[in-house]
């Protein structure tokens, strides 16, 4: 039964990552566009996905409380600050799409809602996923960090190092999803942003490797391990051919894979730990009766109905956006 | 234990609920009455239902966003702020949420989208059907949150295993009487929500003399349906009384502002409660039994006086004691106005009685400030625990968090909440103001089941001139 609700819940994280980090970097190019049209197009091209998208995030936070509530109870606490600028930035870059085209005069608030708020989003998710990779400062099971105990030059570099992959996953969608000027700037973007998040990646390595991150011996004990850079170095190798051959289906399909492959590479570096070294799975789980109450009402049925929603939803949306662009006008 | 952070947590939670319950206790009732009007037009087959049920649906998408926005903090909120109580309590409250969240999602976003897409591509009946459905929807939302709510209420169902509260008998928490009085009574509220501001909409256009036929609908409805619901409200409100007064002597003495212990109860109107001095000021009082007939359906019962209780579990008394003469005296009046409404409407009278009209336009808020009220005299009341009599809402907040951390997340949560609401309320006061288009329903170009707000793009683009010539 735990083993169940570990599964929920790493497919909810990484479709989360997954499908709101393509329109979080949607969101971080859109502050480098100019035009309306352009703007226009590239909305178009995730608004009839996000809040779905986004819908992930809050099936992470339940399946959290519901069946770790251990988990839930202290990570939210100990990113408290960062948390909730985040869900702030989420919420105004989400009322950012509804309210721009109701206006237009006030319409560079919302399209600086829009980038402001995906811009944190995305740095937060990332200094969260650094400061766990490098360990939180706990004391007897109770986080003892402080204020901003989550704030170290690691954190701040994933931070950085996140807003690259998903800008680079939002490239990637724009290729797929457009024509004419989004996609012809959007592939010269991609070169940019795979160097970027390939240095990204050499220095977060040579800083593990600095620094003897407890997160390292799990590699030394578990060679394996290394299937999974071994798949994203394939599939960056394939992004690059991609790219040079104009192909714009393969390049998204390549940059999703190699999110896939760093979530299992993170995934499995944590196990069979949640918070690493202080709390590990087991002790995270709620009891029997909790996990076996929701497995019957939401998990069994529901959650394999929402994954075919899921699919269904992106399916009826399936290829280019119209050259026309905009929506709701 | 930094009391400044304690108090500032507090003051958070309660903003942003109080922000939240807006939303949902006007969608409820809102996908109430939209079902009823797809009725009415399925068995009818009168346009006047179809143009209201569009006009009504476009209002629902904002106003459900939104609610959708607000809802999302707070599943959040607990771990923050409260990760004492959401580690307790995260084996019972944990799943509800997540069963409120699974199924509301499946039913609301599926078929809302049929709502959206389905007029021409589906069956009437199916339509209707997924009408139902989405209802269906907002109902399962309002019972998980009110079981959940329950649970902290009257906590059942349980047992203490390693610091945490693991259930062990989950249809005790689901299916106790607690919940069955608190539940049909917010859905009610819901309703009524929902009536008088589709009735304050129809006296507005009477007024306006515009929308004739949809109007003088709305009004009828509306009051007709208020007229029938307030009886059954305050019924169910007085099983809450007795919930309150078997399970919560201390919230009950707050807000019946009785202070010693009396047999026979005696019944306080009007006071304003001197906590300082333990007594009422200026108060107005029914004499006994007139307390033990209302607390506890008896002539003869025994009623607690907050005197003996010792005071570190007393609730803040001013609180719970006028926010519950507020709820009352708005549901009172809003009964008063519907029975008339209805008589004069019945005699058709209505649309020429302007002072009715014009009370029933302003009437909008009361139901909103009932719902308000009402929720600060059961979570206000409640205190000082967070899981009554089990664990002190001072023990459960996260024992790390520092004021100043909760007072930047209290400036930002106010200034985003403002910043947005208004705008968000701004829109669907233009959309009423605007009223139902006497035309074909089109769906908005890539307006999709998961943004319901998108429904309203097409009426809403910003035109100075139409501004001018709704007014």
């Amino acid at each position: 039964m735990v083993m169940f609700w570990v599964s929920l819940l790493a497919i909810s994280i990484l479709l989360y990552v997954l499908l709101d980090g393509v329109d979080l970097g949607v969101g971080l190019l859109f502050g480098l566009a100019r035009g309306d049209a352009r703007r226009g197009a590239m909305l178009s091209s995730v608004a009839p996905i996000w809040d779905g998208n986004e819908t992930w995030l809050v099936v992470t936070a339940v399946i959290l409380w519901g069946a770790f509530p251990l988990v839930y109870a202290n990570l939210l606490s100990a990113f408290y600050l960062p948390l909730i600028v985040m869900l702030l930035g989420l919420i105004l870059r989400g009322v950012a799409f509804e309210f721009r085209y109701k206006t237009q005069r006030l319409r560079w608030i919302w399209d600086l809602s829009f980038v402001g708020g995906s811009l944190i989003a995305t740095f937060i998710q990332g200094l969260t996923v650094g400061a766990l990779v490098e360990g939180l400062p706990f004391t007897n099971g109770q986080y003892s960090g402080g204020e901003v105990g989550w704030l170290t030059p690691f954190a701040v570099l994933c931070g950085i190092g996140l807003c690259l992959g998903y800008a680079l996953l939002g490239a990637c969608w724009l290729i797929r999803k457009c024509e004419g000027e989004v996609r012809d700037v959007a592939r010269r973007q991609i070169p940019v942003l795979a160097v970027g998040v390939l240095a990204f990646l050499v220095v977060v390595f040579a800083y593990a490797l600095a620094e003897n991150l407890p997160i390292l011996h799990r590699w030394i004990d578990r060679p394996y391990l290394f299937v999974f850079p071994a798949i994203g170095a394939i599939a960056a190798t394939v992004l690059a051919l991609s790219i040079l051959n104009h192909n714009d289906y393969l390049p998204f399909h390549m940059v999703a894979l190699v999110f896939m492959s760093a979530f299992g590479t993170l995934a499995l570096s944590f196990w069979p730990y949640m918070i690493p070294s202080v709390i590990t799975v087991d002790q995270a789980a709620a009891p029997q009766s909790s996990l076996v109450f929701m497995f019957w009402g939401c998990g069994v049925i529901v959650f394999p109905l929402m994954l075919i929603y899921t699919l269904v939803s992106y399916s009826v949306f399936r290829g280019k956006v119209r050259a026309s662009g905009g929506y709701g006008h | 234990m930094d009391i400044t952070a304690l108090l500032l947590s507090r003051i958070q939670f309660a903003f942003t609920i109080t922000f939240h319950i807006i939303f949902p206790s006007f969608t409820i009732g809102l996908a109430a009455w939209l079902t009823v009007l797809e009725a009415l037009s399925f068995a009818t087959g009168r346009p006047v239902y179809r143009g209201i049920f569009e006009f009504w649906l476009k209002i629902f998408g904002v106003a459900f966003g939104m609610g959708v926005v607000s809802g999302i903090v707070m599943a959040f909120q607990f771990g923050t702020n409260w990760s004492v109580l959401s580690k307790m309590s995260g084996p019972i409250q944990g799943p509800l949420l997540m069963y409120e969240t699974f199924w509301a999602f499946m039913l609301e976003a599926s078929f809302f989208g049929v709502l959206i897409f389905g007029r021409s591509r589906v069956p009437p009946w199916f339509y209707l059907f997924s009408t139902t459905m989405v209802a269906l929807g907002t109902t399962f939302s309002a019972f998980f949150i009110m079981v959940n709510n329950s649970w902290m209420q009257v906590p059942t169902g349980y047992v203490l295993e390693n610091g945490v509260f693991a259930p062990n008998d989950w249809t005790k928490i689901l299916f106790n009487s607690v919940v069955w009085s608190r539940f049909p009574h917010m859905l009610l509220a819901a309703y009524l929500t929902g009536a008088f501001c589709v009735a304050a909409t129809g006296a507005w256009y009477v007024l306006r003399k515009i929308y004739h036929a949809e109007a003088r609908i709305m009004l009828r409805m509306g009051l007709g349906l208020a007229a029938v619901l307030m009886p059954i409200q305050l019924f169910f409100g007085h099983l809450n009384g007795i919930y309150v007064n078997t399970y919560q002597p201390s919230k009950m003495a707050a807000i019946e502002g009785r202070w010693n212990d009396e047999q026979p109860g005696s019944e306080v109107l009007f006071a304003w409660p001197d906590v300082k001095n333990r007594r009422n000021l200026f108060a107005i009082t029914l004499p006994s039994p007139f307390g033990s007939l209302i607390d506890s359906d008896s002539l003869t019962a025994k009623e607690t006086g907050l005197n003996s209780i010792p005071q570190e579990d007393w609730p803040p008394v001013v609180i719970p004691f006028f926010a519950f003469r507020l709820m009352v005296g708005c549901g009172l009046l809003m009964m008063g106005l519907a029975w008339l409404g209805s008589y004069l409407s019945y005699r058709h009278r209505l649309a020429y009685n302007r002072p009715l009209l014009w009370a029933t336009f302003l009437s909008f808020p009361l139901p909103f400030i009932a719902v308000i009220t009402g929720w600060f005299t059961a979570e206000v009341g409640r205190q000082p625990w967070v899981v009554y009599g089990v664990l002190r809402t001072a023990d459960a907040m996260t024992p790390f968090l520092t004021a100043r951390q909760a007072t930047i997340s209290l400036v930002i949560f106010c200034a985003v909440y403002a910043f947005i609401f208004l705008f968000g309320t701004f829109y669907i006061y233009r959309l009423i103001r605007t009223g139902p288009a006497r035309r074909q329903f089109e769906v908005p170009h890539l307006a999709v089941p998961n943004r319901p707000m998108s429904l309203a793009d097409e009426e809403l683009i910003e035109e100075p001139s139409h501004l001018v010539a709704g007014e």
